[in-house]
C-alpha cells in the first residue's frame, strides 16, 4: 500500500471538564477504506470535525503530505482534498443535480453580470456522472432524487472538488438494501481510483464487507484497530461496548395469541393496485422488511389514519374498524412511532413531560384544565422506567440524544394502553446501548399482550428482534418468514421480489 | 410571568416615566382614562390576533371586519330598529362566522392564511363601503341606547368599561391558553403541526377554533369601537388595525412562526403601543410621525430582544462548557 498522505498523531481534544479525544492516531493512505465505529459520544464526530478543520485539537500533530501542523482550517481541509458526505444531506431541492455539484463555483460568462454558463455547467458535470454510472442526469432536479441518489450526488460533488479522502457519516442509514449495495460498490470503485474513504456506520456488516481496516473508538480512545482479517461483528461490538453482546433475540414469554391486527386486501394511496394482507398476533413482534420505497411506511401511515385506505378492510381484534385520522387510531389503541422522530414524533421545543402527555392530555386534566402535577408525575415514572437520560422531565426534548428522544416517543405510547404498536425504523441513528434498551422494551410490551409491527431496514435488527418477518416488495407482501428460516439471504431474496422463493419460505 | 413580559413591563414603565417627567399631563386622570380606553379597545382584538398567530397563522381582515360589523350594527339598530341585544348577538355570530370561513378555507382548502385573510380584508371593506354607499353610518341626533352606552363607554371609578372588558377577556384567555388542554394544543400545533397530528391532536379543528376566537373578539371590539366613535366612515374606520394587533403580539413576544407567546405579553404590547401614541401627542411630536415612531420602537424592541436572546444563548453555552 502507498504511503499515507494524511497522518494524525496523538490528537487530544479537551473541553473544560471533558476529554472528547485522547491521544488518537490515524493515518490514511491513498485508496484505503477505513471503518470508524463507536457508540454515540465515543468521539467520532469530534475526530471528523478536526479533519474538516472545524475544531482545533488541544494537542497532537497533523501531517498532510509530509507537512506538519497543529490544526487544520476549513480551507486547509478542502485543499488537502478532504470531503464529507453528511448524514443530513446538504443539497438544494430546488436546483438540479449539476447546479448542486458546482454550487458557488459555477462557470460564468457575461463579465460583470456574472451570468451562469449553463452549457459549460452541464458539460463539466457530465463526466463525473458517467464516472459513477449513476441512474440520473445532471439535469435532474434534486427534489426528484431518492435519498440514495442524493448521497451519490454528494459523492459526485466531493469528486468534483478533487477529493482524496471522502468521509461518509452513516451514509447507509436511510438507504435501501439495493442502494446500500450500490454505495458499497461505488466505494470499491473509489478505492480502485485511489480515493480513500472513512466510513462511519452503525451497521457492522457493511464494515466487514467494505473496510480494509476498522478503528474502534470508545470514550475518546482508540480501543481497537482491526485489520481486514479481524473485522468481525462480534469483535467490533465487543470493543465498542467493552463486553460481548449476546444475540439480540429475546424470546417471547409465551406463544402468540389471536390476531390483533388483520389487514385484508388493503390498498394504499402509493400502490393502489397492490392489495396487502397480513396479520399481527397478540404478543408477537412482526418484522416488516423490504427496500425503502417498498410501501412499508405508507402501509403504516394508512393503518394509523394519516393516508387514506383506498380499499380492503382493517380488523382490530376481529372487529372491522375505519380509521380516518391518527386521533381515531389512537382512540382504538393503535399507536405509531414514526420514521422521522424529529419531524413527526416529537415537539422538540417542548419538554419531555409535555411530549409524553400530549396524546392523552385529557386524562391529565380536570374540567379542561391541565393538571401539571399529574403530567409531571407520569412523565417522571416513564423516565425512570425507560431510563431516559435527562436531568428532569422539564428538559426540552430537542436537547436529548437521538436514543433518549426515541424513548420519549415510546413513553408517550406506553403511558396509554397500546393494542397495536407500529414502530417505523425504531432505532435509526441510535447508539448501541439505547438500541438494546428499546429492543428489551418492545419484547416486554409484546409479552404484556401488545401486538408489535416493526418496520426496519436494518437487517441485523429485523432478523435479530422479530418473531416473524413479512417482506414487502414494490407494494406487495412478497413473503413471510418464520424464525427457522431467518437469514439475510432469504430476506434479501424476498425484498428483491423473487417470487418463486415465496413457496419455499412459507412451505 | 416570563422574563420577556417583565422586560416589556419595565420598558413601558420607563417610557411612561420619561413622558410623565417631560409632560406631567400624562398622569392626569383624563389622559390615563382615555389611554386605558384605547388600550381596552385595541387589546380586545389583539388578544384574538394572538390566538391566530400562536398557530402560525395571521388574520389580516381585523380592521375591515371592525368596519363592516360597525356599520351593520349601527344600521340594524338605527334603520331597522332592531333591539340592541339582538343586534349585538348577531354581530358576535357574524364575527365568529367570518373566522369559521377563514379557518375552513385554510385547513380544508389548504390556502395560506395570509392570502385568505388578505382577501377578507379587501372583501369586507368593499362590502362595508357598498352597503352604506360610502356614506358615514352613525346615530342620528337624539338617538340613544342608555344601557348599551353605559356598558360600552361607561366608567367604573374612572376606569373605562372597555379596559375592564379587555381585562376580563384577557383573564379568561389566559386560562384558556396557559392552563387548558386546548391551549396546550394551540402551542403544539404552532410549534410542529405534523408532530401534533401524529399525537392525535385534531389540528384542523384547533386551527379553525383559533380563527373563530379571533373573529369573536374582533366582533366584541367592533361594537366597542362603534359605540366609542358613534359614527363610522366605512372607508377609514379600522384601517390598519390588524397591523396594530400584529405589532402588539410581536412586541409581546409572539413569533410569527407560531408556538410562542403569552396573553400577558400581547396585553403589554397593546399597552406599549397606546403609550407610544400618547407620547407622540403629549410631547408635541408632529402626529404625522405617529407611524414612524411606532415602527421604530417595534424594530428596536424586536432587535434588542433577539440580541439579548443570542447573548443569553452564548452565555448558556459558555456555562455548559465551563
Amino acid at each position: 500500500m502507498a504511503d499515507p498522505f494524511l497522518q494524525l498523531t496523538d490528537i487530544t481534544k479537551t473541553y473544560p471538564g471533558v476529554t472528547a479525544l485522547s491521544k488518537v492516531s490515524l493515518s490514511v493512505a491513498p485508496g484505503e477504506v477505513i471503518g470508524l465505529v463507536g457508540e454515540n459520544g465515543a468521539g467520532k464526530s469530534t475526530l471528523m470535525k478536526i479533519l474538516g478543520g472545524v475544531v482545533e485539537p488541544s494537542s497532537g500533530q497533523i501531517l498532510v503530505d509530509g507537512a506538519a501542523r497543529a490544526a487544520l482550517t476549513v480551507p486547509d481541509a478542502i485543499l488537502a482534498g478532504i470531503a464529507f458526505v453528511h448524514q443530513e444531506l446538504n443539497l438544494f431541492d430546488n436546483l438540479d443535480a449539476a447546479a448542486n455539484v458546482f454550487i458557488g463555483r459555477e462557470p460564468l460568462y457575461g463579465g460583470p453580470l456574472r451570468l451562469i454558463d449553463r452549457k459549460a455547467l452541464y458539460a463539466q458535470a457530465r463526466p463525473y456522472f458517467e464516472l459513477l454510472d449513476v441512474d440520473f442526469k445532471p439535469e435532474t432536479m434534486v427534489s426528484e432524487l431518492s435519498i440514495g441518489q442524493r448521497q451519490l450526488l454528494e459523492i459526485i460533488k466531493a469528486l468534483s472538488l478533487d477529493a482524496r479522502l471522502i468521509i461518509m457519516d452513516e451514509p447507509t442509514s436511510s438507504l435501501t438494501l439495493s442502494e446500500t449495495d450500490r454505495l458499497l460498490g461505488i466505494i470499491a470503485d473509489l478505492k480502485a481510483k485511489g480515493v480513500s474513504v472513512i466510513f462511519i456506520s452503525h451497521r457492522l456488516n457493511e464494515l466487514t464487507e467494505c473496510a480494509d481496516r476498522v478503528i474502534v473508538l470508545r470514550d475518546g480512545h482508540v480501543v481497537g484497530h482491526l485489520d481486514k482479517a479481524h473485522v468481525t461483528h462480534g469483535e467490533m461490538i465487543r470493543l465498542m461496548i467493552g463486553r460481548d453482546l449476546k444475540s439480540l433475540y429475546l424470546p417471547p414469554a409465551s406463544p402468540p395469541g389471536a390476531n390483533v391486527l388483520e389487514i385484508a386486501e388493503a390498498r394504499t394511496e402509493t400502490y393502489p393496485d397492490h392489495p396487502i394482507s397480513l396479520q399481527v398476533r397478540r404478543g408477537e413482534i412482526l418484522g416488516l422488511a423490504g427496500l425503502i420505497g417498498a410501501g412499508r411506511t405508507e402501509l403504516a401511515r394508512t393503518i394509523f389514519g394519516i393516508d387514506r385506505l383506498l380499499g380492503g378492510t382493517i380488523l382490530l381484534d376481529g372487529a372491522q374498524v375505519e380509521i380516518r385520522t391518527p386521533r381515531e387510531a389512537i382512540a382504538l389503541g393503535v399507536f405509531l412511532v414514526p420514521e422521522d422522530r424529529k419531524r413527526s414524533g416529537l415537539l422538540l421545543e417542548m419538554s419531555i413531560a409535555e411530549n409524553i402527555s400530549l396524546p392523552d392530555l385529557l386524562a391529565y386534566a380536570s374540567n379542561g384544565l391541565v393538571q401539571d402535577g399529574r403530567v409531571t408525575a407520569n412523565a417522571e415514572a416513564q423516565r425512570q422506567r425507560l431510563h431516559i437520560r435527562a436531568p428532569n422531565v422539564g428538559t426540552e426534548t430537542g436537547s436529548l440524544s437521538g436514543g433518549n428522544q426515541q424513548k420519549v416517543v415510546l413513553a408517550k405510547w406506553l403511558s396509554m394502553k397500546p393494542r397495536l404498536l407500529i414502530c417505523d425504523e425504531p432505532t435509526r441513528g441510535i447508539d448501541v446501548g439505547a438500541k438494546t434498551d428499546i429492543y428489551r422494551m418492545l419484547r416486554d410490551l409484546a409479552d404484556a399482550g401488545v401486538a408489535i409491527l416493526m418496520i426496519s431496514s436494518d437487517m441485523e435488527e429485523v432478523i435479530g428482534v422479530s418473531d416473524r418477518i413479512a417482506v414487502m416488495h414494490e407494494g406487495r407482501i412478497s413473503g413471510f418468514l418464520e424464525r427457522a428460516n431467518f437469514n439475510e439471504h432469504n430476506v434479501l431474496q424476498l425484498a428483491c421480489g423473487h417470487r418463486n422463493f415465496q413457496e419455499m419460505a412459507t412451505a | 410571568m416570563i422574563k420577556k413580559d417583565i422586560g416589556l413591563l419595565i420598558l413601558i414603565l420607563v417610557v411612561g416615566t420619561v413622558v410623565a417627567l417631560i409632560n406631567p399631563l400624562f398622569l392626569s386622570p383624563i389622559n390615563l382614562g382615555n389611554t386605558a380606553n384605547l388600550v381596552g379597545l385595541f387589546g380586545l382584538f389583539a388578544i384574538g390576533q394572538a390566538f391566530v398567530i400562536i398557530t402560525g397563522g395571521i388574520e389580516l381582515s381585523v380592521g375591515s371586519i371592525i368596519a363592516l360589523l360597525g356599520v351593520l350594527f349601527v344600521d340594524l339598530m338605527v334603520t331597522y330598529e332592531l333591539a340592541w341585544p339582538a343586534a349585538l348577538l348577531l354581530m358576535l355570530v357574524l364575527g365568529m362566522l367570518f373566522g369559521l370561513i377563514h379557518g375552513l378555507l385554510i385547513t380544508r382548502m389548504n390556502l395560506q392564511p395570509f392570502i385568505v385573510t388578505l382577501c377578507g380584508l379587501l372583501i369586507y371593506r368593499g362590502v362595508a363601503r357598498f352597503y352604506t354607499a360610502d356614506a358615514t353610518a352613525g346615530f342620528g341626533f337624539g338617538v340613544s341606547f342608555p344601557t348599551l352606552e353605559w356598558l360600552t363607554t361607561g366608567r367604573l371609578y374612572g376606569v373605562p368599561h372597555a379596559f375592564i372588558a379587555m381585562l376580563v377577556v384577557a383573564a379568561i384567555m389566559w386560562v384558556v391558553l396557559h392552563r387548558s388542554v386546548f391551549g396546550r394544543y394551540l402551542y403544539a400545533v404552532g410549534k410542529n403541526e405534523e408532530a401534533a397530528r401524529y399525537s392525535g391532536i385534531p389540528t384542523k379543528q384547533v386551527i379553525v377554533a383559533s380563527y373563530v376566537i379571533c373573529g369573536l373578539l374582533t366582533a366584541i371590539a367592533a361594537i366597542f369601537f362603534a359605540m366609542y366613535t358613534r359614527s363610522i366612515s366605512p372607508s377609514s374606520h379600522g384601517n390598519f388595525y390588524e397591523l396594530y394587533a400584529i405589532a402588539a403580539a410581536v412586541l409581546g413576544g409572539f413569533s410569527l412562526r407560531g408556538g410562542e407567546g403569552s396573553v400577558v405579553g400581547v396585553v403589554l404590547g397593546a399597552i406599549l403601543l397606546q403609550v407610544l401614541q400618547n407620547l407622540v401627542n403629549l410631547l408635541g411630536i408632529p402626529s404625522s410621525l405617529n407611524f414612524a415612531v411606532m415602527g421604530s420602537v417595534i424594530l428596536i424592541g424586536v432587535l434588542a430582544d433577539t440580541q439579548f436572546a443570542a447573548y443569553r444563548k452564548r452565555r448558556a453555552v459558555k456555562r455548559s462548557v465551563g
